[in-house]
């Protein structure tokens, strides 16, 4: 029983801020993930005391912010991507660089930002969580099968992208 | 290449996530106390006891641990009784800091802190108010606070009382000894409630 018991919450957070943040930067980039993840948590630490049990708390905390990270597709619009994007992320991640974290000026970025946000967050599911599809499809609200499409178009225009620019 | 671009080459764009994510739980708290989301706000305090661990809510000081007390039980019971809504948040206790601070300075010889006493009922509650009368530098025994509080008899649960003061220092509990001077019990530990009576009786007989 005692297992099944809430973590405290600050435990909570530093369980699973690694894996939320790895999510959220991939789906809405670097700029707009530490809103989300503000929003994220505060979501979550509003929930907590309705939580009744500890079972599927990774999901329950990937499921909100997958949650945020569509939101705010959805808020903005889709945006085409600006060509001096790299520029703008590198003045507002200014102490990162190559060698120890983020490259902002990866083209990679500009091509993730390209993808349409439901294929975004379910390549990043796939491929930067590593989760199996009928996962990747209970976090979005829809098939596994209809997830795997996603993740298949949305690396096939990566690949596309990737490919012209080299 | 067109097979190349493989989940490796999007994690690389992640690499950064357990600093940044670092930083910005550590940012949640003030977000939280904004939308009045923050029931609790965890901080640390280092004294010559050791590293006390205080929690604090809007209503004020709600608990102080000694290291040895398990945290993981410790917010458990502030999440069942007063609210999971908990975060660290060091700035929210900085009163408290700068209180003991002074305390252990010799500064202070009385607390200013408002206190929450919601984890306190019934007899306890009863006998950690009359404990927060005792002066500083000053001392009662247990079988006093119990006639005190009415029931002379009652000596022992008294003791066992004070032993699970969920304030202690600030509501002194190690003031109270038994009969005869000998120190008692102390849930930090006698040398701890040693080490308090010895500040305190420097401090009160220094003119």
């Amino acid at each position: 029983m005692i297992d099944q018991r809430l973590p405290p919450f600050p435990d909570f957070v530093e369980e699973h801020r690694v894996r939320v943040y790895r999510f959220l930067v991939s789906a809405v980039g670097p700029v707009e993930a530490d809103d989300c993840f503000q929003e994220t948590f505060l979501a979550a630490l509003r929930a907590y005391p309705k939580l009744e049990h500890a079972e599927a708390l990774d999901r329950w905390i990937l499921k909100i912010a997958t949650r945020k990270a569509l939101d705010h597709h959805r808020e903005r619009g889709r945006r085409p991507v600006p060509s001096e994007s790299a520029i703008e992320l590198a003045d507002a991640r200014p102490a990162t660089t190559k060698a120890d974290g983020i490259d902002p000026a990866d083209p990679l970025w500009d091509a993730v930002r390209a993808l349409p946000p439901r294929q975004r967050a379910a390549v990043v599911h796939r491929y930067v969580l590593d989760l199996p599809y009928d996962q990747v499809g209970d976090l979005m609200g829809c098939s596994a099968e209809t997830a795997r499409a996603n993740v298949h178009h949305g690396m096939r225009t990566l690949r596309e992208e990737v490919e012209a620019d080299a | 290449m067109h097979d190349d671009l493989r989940g490796r080459d999007l994690k690389r764009l992640t690499a950064d996530a357990p600093e940044r994510s670092a930083e910005l739980a550590g940012g949640l708290a003030a977000a939280a106390d904004e939308r009045g989301l923050l029931d609790i706000a965890l901080g640390t305090v280092d004294s010559p006891l050791g590293r006390l661990d205080v929690a604090v809510t809007d209503r004020g000081l709600l608990e102080i641990a000694f290291p040895e007390q398990d945290r993981a039980t410790r917010l458990a019971v502030l999440s069942e009784r007063v609210s999971p809504r908990i975060l660290n948040a060091p700035a929210k206790t900085d009163n408290v800091r700068r209180e003991l601070d002074e305390y252990f300075e010799g500064s202070r010889t009385g607390f200013d802190l408002r206190l929450d006493r919601r984890l306190l009922h019934g007899f306890q509650l009863t006998t950690l108010r009359a404990t927060e009368r005792i002066p500083y530098g000053r001392t009662a025994t247990y079988g006093e606070l119990a006639e005190r509080i009415g029931s002379p008899r009652a000596a022992r649960a008294v003791g066992n009382a004070l032993g699970s003061n969920p304030i202690p220092i600030v509501i002194p509990c190690h003031r109270v000894l038994r009969t005869g001077g000998a120190l008692g019990g102390y849930g930090g530990g006698l040398s701890r409630k040693q080490q308090l009576l010895a500040l305190e009786e420097q401090i009160a007989g220094d003119p």
